[in-house]
């Protein structure tokens, strides 16, 4: 079985969120960057029905320059068996989408798996997009992923509940939290292994991305809290009925 | 002349961090506080590699480099001691001692599950009455003809009760004073071998420190380890890269207790502002970074001087001298700078402070050092 | 050439989210100059349907029928298409919801349209096309700038007011042939958790932390979320101790939520957790340690025990209700 695993490279969640070049450019100075933590959820799942059914080939995607190789060789080490490397930068999720699902063609693969949003840019779009793209079925917020030969069941996350879905092969898949419970760190001997293992990297094809930047603002600063007696939390209601007139 | 770690260094880094944060941290208050050691927790660093990280991948090892090493010993011992004193001593000691003194039957039968993490193993040599004078031992072997009889007693031995296999340092010919030292492997099983009960220590409470006995053990011809006579030297070269892993903890040790006070120091205000903001916690946190910065540097070019195959003994002990002293100065200020939360447990950094003493102590203490270092300076 | 708002229904029913889409989609159709149309998939009464006009749709596109009655993204998004086709749909809209982040990107790549998620605002400009939203987990926000013909928005509960615009509505049932290709990944069961409201769309949200020390003591927090119809949530490792489940971690690794209002009980505010609250118009922090960060982020703070302060909380929140 084969499966592509789309990955994407962002600043660590710790990190100083700055802008340049007139706030429409994110500021990379002194930024470490990780793998997305939900796509590493999702590979940890890949690796454990791996170890279980067997015979599974995964191979890591990312759509980016030269600098995103150390992102995508932290796959390799955590147990991704390859790795493709789109070389283009990322201009939008239609753009990088449309990326996916031609490796996806190249490859003979059995199904496509990602994160349910980068946390960068939070769109929730990609994974869907590579399913159309394929024309083929998509479940967005998977929360379980078991595989019973060729179906899968999926639980996805819905409004107020959850939804037990199954669908055949090839399809696309996003997981959130829930799919796996921690991100597995790399062995020592994977990480040594990292470099050993294929990253191909290719040439995009064309796709005009549709939306750009235009800049970046920062959230308003609050003023001081405004601090309320403990003894008297009925104070609190009256503030936020009549000043922050939330209640 | 590069100071940058490559992207593998970074992961590993990367790698001990997380799993210190995630695995190692829970708990390790109650752990210190019951002496309760971290099995679960080291069998993970064993399925995770770090308990055999320099070994070559030959014998089951990671084949990583000594700075990935002390890397990686920076990151576990931010967080658990306990813990990083078995990696310690199983990565510099036992491993590193099997992989290049050992012969190849001894690398097939011990080295290979040591450092694949099928097994923990210890190194014994300090004795009650000979601790940092490794010339006078007091354990004798007897040569037999085709083995060797054990008799003595070994003190202080970290994975005393944990280890399936122990280097054993002992007199064979004590009438020829240190030429006549010899290590041997003794199995966990052999008849006349007995564990003491754990020390109650002042610090790294995790990690079980215990007296070895050993009575008439009839110890195989092929575990002793290099030529008849060979221990002492076998021991001292030993010591001399376990002195690096150590420098690497007491780092690790301090920078725990600085990130901390740092922390602690943006957030606790004081006269109407964070205490961060007063000269009197700056200029410390200026002193404590500049003491871990200088103790990193060291370490790594000691490491580095490892790694190149040239001669570190003087770089390593002045690694461990610099970066244990440090240790302790920068742990007791970042007690200090916590005022009274430092002084109880739930806060960390009283338990760093506990630990930080061991690191002057143990494998060569402060004041070996300054004679491996002094002697250095004054040999013609 | 019109705004076609997808207005999804949970049991026949719309919500408040609903009224804020049309709402919305009305303001971005009067720039314009075009009307507003809705689009609804399943089975949904009239007079339901009729709702819809109140808030400025003049007409709603019915897709109904056997082969629709399951949510499949690819199904609904091949019906969404057709629609959007047919009345030269210069904007679709969707709530950002779950199933507003299954179709909005498929029908992306269907229209070859550019698409923005999760906006906040009305566009700040028509000519281009400019919207904002939410990026860095909340910790700024981006303009983006679309520049297709047809544009896509999903639009963030809770970020535009419900305005009435009552006009006359008219309901045209469309019907659609479904292939079979389209129906693959089909729900099997759906299993709902009664009475709960769901995180993305409360208005208000209560959420505790490791403060409340075990998942025994999660009753009060239950009592005061119920009694302000609120919704419930939890830090990072709350739901990892398992004391809640992971659909109710909130933060950078878990959900980013966007209320009105957001109680944070024993919560201290690691960076990770406010990234994914920020957004909120509103936070009160209630917590023992005076130092907690969550004090520098909030609008309100108590310090104190949370143990003898959520009862107390509890009390005045019925008073108040009382007095209402």
């Amino acid at each position: 079985m084969k499966v592509l695993l789309a990955v994407s490279h962002v600043p660590d969640t710790t990190s100083k969120i700055r802008f340049v070049n007139k706030d429409s450019e994110f500021d990379k100075t002194d930024i470490q960057y990780i793998i997305s933590p939900f796509d590493e959820l999702a590979l940890t799942r890949l690796l454990q029905i791996k170890e279980q059914i067997g015979g599974m080939h995964i191979t890591a995607v990312t759509v980016g320059g030269a600098d995103v190789d150390p992102t995508i060789r932290k796959a390799l080490a955590i147990g991704a068996d390859d790795a493709v490397r789109v070389d283009a930068e990322p201009t939008d999720a239609l753009f990088v989408a449309r990326q996916i699902a031609e490796v996806f063609k190249n490859g003979e693969f059995d199904f496509v798996m990602t994160g349910k949003e980068s946390i960068d840019f939070t769109g929730n779009q990609v994974g869907e997009m590579v399913a159309e793209f394929l024309n083929i079925p998509s479940v967005a917020s998977a929360a379980s992923l078991e595989l019973n030969g060729n179906i899968a069941t999926i639980i996805r996350e819905i409004d107020g509940g959850k939804e037990v879905i199954e669908t055949p092969m090839p399809f696309v898949t996003s997981g959130q939290k829930g799919i796996a419970k921690e991100p597995r760190i790399p062995n020592m001997r994977g990480i040594m292994m990292a470099r050993k293992k294929p990253l191909n990297v290719v040439p995009a094809v064309e796709q005009a991305a549709h939306t750009k930047v235009v800049k970046f603002t920062m959230p308003e600063s609050r003023g001081a809290c405004k601090m309320i007696d403990a003894d008297n939390p009925a104070e609190l209601i009256r503030l936020l009925h009549e000043e922050a007139k939330v209640l | 002349m590069d100071f940058n770690l490559s992207e593998e260094h970074l992961m590993i880094q990367k790698a001990a961090r997380d799993f210190a944060r995630t695995e190692l941290l829970p708990g390790v208050i109650e752990r210190d506080d019951n002496a309760i050691k971290p099995i679960e927790q080291i069998k993970r660093m064993q399925e995770l590699g770090f308990m055999g990280m320099m070994v070559d991948p030959k014998y089951g090892g990671g084949g990583m480099d000594t700075i990935s090493y002390v890397l990686a010993m920076e990151e576990i011992s931010k967080v658990d001691s306990s813990a990083s004193v078995m990696m310690s001593v199983n990565n510099s000691l036992v491993c590193w001692g099997l992989e290049n003194y050992g012969t190849e039957a001894q690398k097939q039968k011990y080295l290979v599950p040591l450092a694949s993490g099928k097994a923990i193993g210890a190194f014994a040599l300090s004795e009650p009455e000979a601790g940092s004078d490794a010339t006078k031992q007091h354990t004798i072997a007897k040569d037999m003809g085709d083995h060797y009889v054990v008799n003595g007693i070994k003190n202080w031995i970290t994975n005393g009760s944990d280890s399936q296999y122990y280097i054993v340092i002992a007199h064979t010919h004590p009438e020829k004073g240190h030429k006549g030292i010899n290590a041997f492997i003794i199995e966990k099983d052999t008849p006349g071998f007995t564990v003491g009960p754990h020390e109650n220590k002042m610090g790294m409470r995790g990690s079980h420190t215990h007296a070895l006995m050993f009575q008439d053990c009839k110890v195989p011809k092929e575990n002793r380890i290099g030529d008849d006579g060979f221990g002492f030297k076998f021991a001292m070269n030993t010591l001399n890269g376990g002195r690096i892993g150590i420098a690497a903890q007491a780092l690790g040790i301090g920078q725990g207790a600085l990130d901390l006070a740092i922390q602690y120091s943006k957030e606790r205000k004081a006269f109407g502002k964070e205490i961060g903001h007063h000269q009197a916690i700056a200029f410390k946190l200026a002193d404590m970074h500049t003491e871990m910065e200088a103790a990193r540097l060291l370490i790594h070019k000691a490491a580095w001087l490892k790694d190149q195959h040239k001669d570190y003994g003087m770089a390593g002990a002045i690694a461990k001298y610099h970066a244990a002293e440090a240790a302790m100065h920068v742990t007791t200020e970042a007690v200090q700078i916590h005022g009274g939360y430092g002084y109880v447990k739930e806060y960390h950094v009283e338990r760093l402070m506990r630990d930080a003493k061991l690191t002057q102590i143990y494998e060569g203490t402060s004041e070996i050092q300054q004679i491996v270092i002094s002697r250095g300076l004054l040999r013609d | 050439m019109s705004v076609l708002v997808y207005t999804e229904n949970w049991d026949g029913k719309f919500k408040k989210a609903t009224w804020e889409l049309i709402s919305y989609g009305k303001a971005i159709a009067e720039q314009l100059g075009v009307p507003v149309f809705a689009l609804t998939i399943g089975d949904v009464a009239d007079d339901q349907l009729n709702e819809l006009g109140k808030y400025g749709a003049e007409k709603v596109y019915h897709v109904k029928g056997e082969k629709v009655s399951k949510f499949v993204a690819a199904s609904y998004t091949h019906a969404i298409s057709e629609v959007a086709k047919q009345v030269g749909a210069k904007v679709v809209m969707f709530d950002h919801n779950f199933t507003g982040r299954s179709l909005a990107p498929r029908l992306a790549v269907r229209l070859d349209a550019g698409t923005v998620s999760g906006v906040v605002a009305l566009p700040s400009s028509y000519e281009p096309f400019v919207v904002k939203r939410s990026v860095y987990s909340g910790k700024a926000f981006v303009e983006m700038q679309i520049d297709s013909e047809v544009k896509i928005l999903s639009l963030m509960p809770n970020s535009y007011k419900v305005s009435e615009n009552p006009i006359p509505i008219s309901i045209e049932a469309i019907d659609l042939d479904i292939a079979d290709e389209l129906l693959k990944a089909v729900p099997v069961r759906v299993e709902k958790i009664e009475g709960k409201i769901p995180l993305t769309e409360a208005e208000i949200i209560v959420s505790a932390g490791r403060g409340m020390k075990a998942s025994d003591n999660w009753g009060m927090i239950e009592e005061l979320a119920s009694i302000l119809g609120a919704g419930l949530a939890c830090s990072r490792p709350v739901s990892d101790e398992g004391w809640r489940g992971h659909d109710e971690h909130v933060g950078q690794t878990g959900k980013l939520v966007h209320p009105n209002l957001y109680f944070a009980i024993g919560i201290s505010g690691a960076i990770q957790h406010l990234a994914g609250v920020n957004s909120s118009k509103v936070m009160v922090a209630i917590n023992n340690d005076v130092e907690a960060p969550f004090f520098e982020a909030a609008h309100y703070g108590i310090v104190g025990d949370a143990f003898e302060i959520v009862p107390k909380l509890i009390e005045a929140v019925k008073e108040f209700k009382a007095a209402q």
